[in-house]
């Protein structure tokens, strides 16, 4: 555990086996580490390094663990979806959650951590269980029309659930908390449907990504569509910025020269700067068909993420993996297209403001704003392949990771 | 042959029984019995040997007198007169059959022509017919032609007919195979579904099977161990689960429903409230904008008790607003009387649109109105008349530049020059005028010097007297010594060196004094010191071109006017 300004070592803990997830609790005060392989969940306290917790899913298996919204009790989730079992850490009890979804999204809390939505299977029938978080009751258990349930999510204001179903049938059901169904939209049949969904910060609007290539905007109000946005490999609209990273021609920089010739090839190799040129629209985008006849093909819409100030909207096309589309929200049109070297691994909105952080494999970030964007080289000795990164809650800095090795990447305030 | 007169062509075949008509026809001849003679004469005589040959195959010596008969009667059948001199006896007239030689001839002329004419016309005909048949053949080949095209466009047609058939079967076939794919898919995704469905029975049962187990083992393993238990976060104690927690989450779920119903019905509610008011700014400007309609009652008399309807609905709504009422009535009206306003304002501006194209079309239906033809017009008038100008303009600026690039005739020379003299004048006006300043600068500068050397003369005057006082003191005290005297009185004879100098001053101040008596009245006449100015001025003026003096004399004298 480091220190987040200075990554001072604070503590270090040592676990019993490899670890597949990691938590922080809500007050951050305990880390949750699960060890699917040996279905255990070890937690650790941050205030008392001497405190320890251990718990043991036995022959159940573990192949989910998550903390819930206070920070006291741990929901585990057994081999084969069997049940949920939520253990408390303030008391010796212990519940069960029966017929769990085996879905990618089936638990969700809200974001106040008042309720939590579980997606239940029995019969061959999909249902909803909300529970009260503070004392686990449930307080409404309702059917799904569904025919299987893909995932669900709250809305940001933590009235509405979004449930939407299996990506062979485009159906999004949208249920109030208390249980009605509010309403239920569908774009078309047949053919492969929903891949991501994403609300607006403002719960105002909910973004459903399809295979399709399009994004489809409800409005909170009547639940209907309101726009369609497309993502063509051609780009004409001249009012669109297209930013296309090109690489710089590689200096050979004196101070690398210090080191042994082989490092130094390999550093000059690697990491060749690039740098943003405005592309003169239109432009054609790199655009690849996937193979027809595999499972989970890469089309459609797959990155769905609101700015923190619901202005835009940042769209990645699994078609045209090397391009991050960003939209405005307030003009409903397509703002700016970002078109890198390589494919997108992740991006990730800071959560103060409209900046993007992107990342495509290399050794580069890229951050967008509104005022411009930027590719700034990680300065490491060799390759590090940004594989996931993820922004501190106070905007100012963001972990970039790759495989063995982690970076964090400070970024000044512009003083005003 | 056509040389026998007027005669009446009438085809008279040569055996007729009408005798009448023969007689008409005798009776209406004219020979010309020289032109007879001559018709005679030229007979060919192949022909005449024919007829002879043939007369003489059918008269003989011997038959004479049969062959005579014989033409008698065949002539007197014919109608002739007979050719014997009485009605028997055997002695020809001759008269007769002359007369009827000639007739013969005639009719044998006239058959002649008769002949030509039925050929000619023959001919005609057959080139007509020949024509005719040409037109027919082409006619028919035309029409040929055009049957082939018609069959041929018949069979394009039909196979254009046949393609759209197949193209609109084709179109249906893919439909049906849609609509049969479509089915297809459907029924294979319920039998999917079907599948997975019982698929999934079974494998819940074998997790139900698995959890029994699981759970029946009673492992011990499955457990949780902690050193010590932590506090809730908030702090409070764990509660039992009651009813009353259960009403209570209820309760809590229906607040924050509510809570968010709320937020969103006001954030509605301002909306609204912004909109109305923005209706009403619209309702108003489209009033204002609606011409005056009260002042033409006549005209438009609907409008009228419209007018009054709005004026009603005006107050209502204002006195609304007021009160913000937002019921369904109190909306609809809103909406129906900006409806109705708008209604008028476009009926309106329609008005205005036909109101202008007519007085565009009609051009001077409305003197008041000035069209927008002549508008058009005028402005293109004035407009021309600005080009115009603007070239007038850029013409005379080209000329004056070239008149002052180039030189060019005597003319324009002397007219440069009085330019270049008008300027060079008003250049020496200046001068004269700095000229004159510093002149009186200069006298009073001489002036006081002349003071001042007076002043210092006076002054040196007083010195050697004090100098002479002094060396007379001097020398009286070095006298003294010996003797004591004043010798004060007549500083004149004593100072001789010094009146010397007194002397040689006042000659020198009385030189001066010329100088000065001179010099003022130099100053005091200023005319006269013009003049000497204008002699020094002219002297300078004199380098200059001889052609100028006379001007200089010229503004000397107007200088002399002016002083």
């Amino acid at each position: 555990v480091r220190e987040a300004s200075t990554l001072q070592l604070l503590q270090l803990y040592t676990c019993l086996d490899q670890i597949q997830y990691i938590e922080w609790s809500s007050d951050s005060l305990f880390i949750l580490c699960a060890m699917y392989k040996r279905g255990i969940v070890q937690v650790w306290s941050l205030e008392q390094p001497d405190w320890h917790c251990k718990i043991d899913e036995g022959s159940a298996g573990l192949v989910a663990s998550c903390w819930s919204p206070d920070g006291r009790h741990i929901l585990n989730t057994t081999e084969f979806h069997l049940r949920i079992t939520v253990w408390s850490l303030c008391t010796k009890s212990v519940s069960y959650i029966k017929y769990p979804k085996a879905c990618q999204q089936g638990i969700a809390f809200t974001k106040d951590g008042r309720y939590m939505a579980v997606a239940e299977r029995r019969d061959c029938k999909d249902f909803i269980s909300i529970f009260v978080c503070n004392d686990w009751q449930l307080l409404r258990h309702f059917d799904t029309e569904t025919q299987d349930l893909f995932g669900i999510e709250w809305s940001p204001n933590g009235c509405v659930l979004a449930v939407w179903d299996t990506c062979l049938e485009y159906k999004i059901l949208l249920y109030s908390l208390d249980g009605r169904l509010l309403a239920t939209y569908r774009a078309y049949e047949w053919s492969l449907g929903i891949k991501s969904i994403a609300w607006s910060p403002s719960s105002q609007f909910l973004a459903i990504g399809s295979y399709d290539e399009k994004v489809r905007i409800l409005n909170h109000v009547t639940w209907k569509k309101i726009i369609e946005f497309e993502h063509p490999a051609t780009i004409a609209n001249s009012k669109t910025i297209v930013y296309k990273e090109v690489e710089k021609s590689p200096s050979v920089e004196t101070e690398r020269l210090s080191f042994s010739p082989a490092r130094a090839l390999a550093s000059s190799l690697f990491s060749t700067e690039s740098k943003y040129d405005i592309s003169q629209v239109p432009v054609s985008l790199q655009y690849i068909k996937p193979v027809a006849d595999r499972a989970n093909p890469k089309m459609g819409i797959g990155m769905l993420a609101f700015s923190p100030d619901n202005c835009f909207l940042a769209t990645k096309n699994d078609n045209i993996p090397n391009a991050v589309w960003i939209w405005d929200i307030k003009k409903l049109k397509l703002f700016v297209v970002l078109e890198q070297l390589c494919a997108i691994q992740s991006f990730q909105w800071d959560p103060r403001q409209p900046r993007l952080a992107v990342c495509t494999g290399n050794s580069k970030v890229y951050l967008w704003s509104p005022a411009g964007c930027v590719s700034v080289q990680v300065p490491a000795e060799g390759d590090f392949p940004i594989v996931s990164l993820s922004w501190h809650s106070s905007g100012d800095s963001m972990v970039l990771l790759s495989k063995d090795n982690f970076c964090v990447c400070y970024l000044e305030r512009e003083e005003i | 042959f056509v040389a026998m007169g007027d005669w009446k062509t009438i085809t008279v075949p040569v055996l007729s029984s009408d005798s009448k008509d023969i007689f008409q026809y005798t009776s209406e001849k004219k020979i010309s019995p020289s032109s007879m003679n001559s018709q005679v004469l030229r007979l060919p005589l192949p022909s005449s040997k024919s007829v002879h040959s043939f007369f003489s195959a059918f008269c003989t010596e011997e038959n004479i007198e049969q062959s005579i008969s014989y033409l008698n009667r065949e002539l007197t059948t014919l109608g002739f007169p007979s050719i014997y001199a009485e009605s028997k006896g055997k002695e020809l007239n001759l008269i007769s059959i002359i007369n009827c030689m000639n007739d013969l001839l005639v009719l044998q002329h006239k058959n002649l022509r008769a002949q030509e004419e039925v050929e000619m016309q023959h001919l005609k005909l057959g080139s007509d017919m020949d024509h005719l048949q040409n037109c027919y053949a082409k006619l028919k080949e035309q029409l040929e032609l055009s049957k082939r095209e018609i069959v041929g466009l018949q069979e394009r047609d039909r196979q254009l007919q046949s393609k759209n058939r197949n193209l609109h079967q084709l179109l249906k076939n893919e439909k049906d195979e849609v609509q049969k794919l479509q089915n297809i898919i459907s029924s294979r995704a319920t039998q999917y579904n079907h599948d997975m469905k019982r698929k999934e029975r079974e494998y819940n049962k074998l997790k139900e099977r698995l959890h029994q187990l699981v759970m029946n083992k009673k492992d011990k393993k499955i457990a949780m161990e902690v050193l010590n238990y932590v506090g809730r976060a908030d702090g409070k104690r764990g509660a039992w689960r009651t009813d009353k927690t259960e009403a209570r989450n209820e309760e809590e779920m229906y607040k924050v429903l509510l809570s968010d119903y709320q937020e969103r019905q006001k954030q509605l509610l301002v909306e609204n409230a912004e909109l109305k008011k923005v209706l009403q700014q619209m309702k108003k400007e489209i009033i204002s904008l609606l011409p005056p309609q009260k002042q033409k009652p006549k005209e438009r008399p609907e409008d009228g008790t419209v007018l009054s309807d709005l004026e009603e609905d005006i107050g209502e709504l204002n006195k609304e607003n007021m009160w913000e009422l937002s019921c369904e009535t109190v909306r609809e009206q809103l909406t129906n009387s900006i409806r109705k306003q708008w209604r008028m304002l476009k009926n309106h501006v329609e008005k205005l649109d036909s109101q202008v194209s007519r007085v565009h079309s009609g051009a001077l239906n409305d003197k008041d109105v000035i069209s927008r033809e002549d508008h058009e017009l005028e402005t293109e008038k004035l407009e021309l008349e600005i080009q115009q100008c603007k070239e007038m303009i850029k013409t005379q600026q080209q000329l004056l530049q070239q008149q002052l690039m180039s030189p060019c005739d005597d003319d324009t020379t002397l007219l440069l020059q009085d330019c270049y003299l008008l300027e060079e004048r008003e250049r020496l006006q200046e001068e004269w005028r700095l000229f004159r300043d510093q002149k009186k600068n200069f006298e009073k500068e001489r002036r006081s010097f002349t003071e001042a050397a007076i002043r210092l003369g006076l002054e040196r005057k007083a010195f050697e007297e004090d100098r002479g006082a002094w060396l007379k003191q001097q020398f009286l005290s070095m006298s003294t010594d010996y003797k004591h005297c004043e010798n004060v009185t007549t500083p004149s004879a004593f100072l001789g060196s010094s009146d010397q100098n007194k002397r040689l001053m006042k000659s020198t101040s009385q030189q001066r004094k010329p100088h000065c008596s001179l010099s003022r009245p130099v100053s005091a006449e200023p005319c006269q010191t013009s003049q000497y100015v204008t002699y020094n001025s002219s002297s300078a003026a004199s380098k200059k071109p001889a052609g100028d003096s006379k001007i200089f004399q010229w503004q000397a004298s107007d200088k002399e006017e002016t002083e």
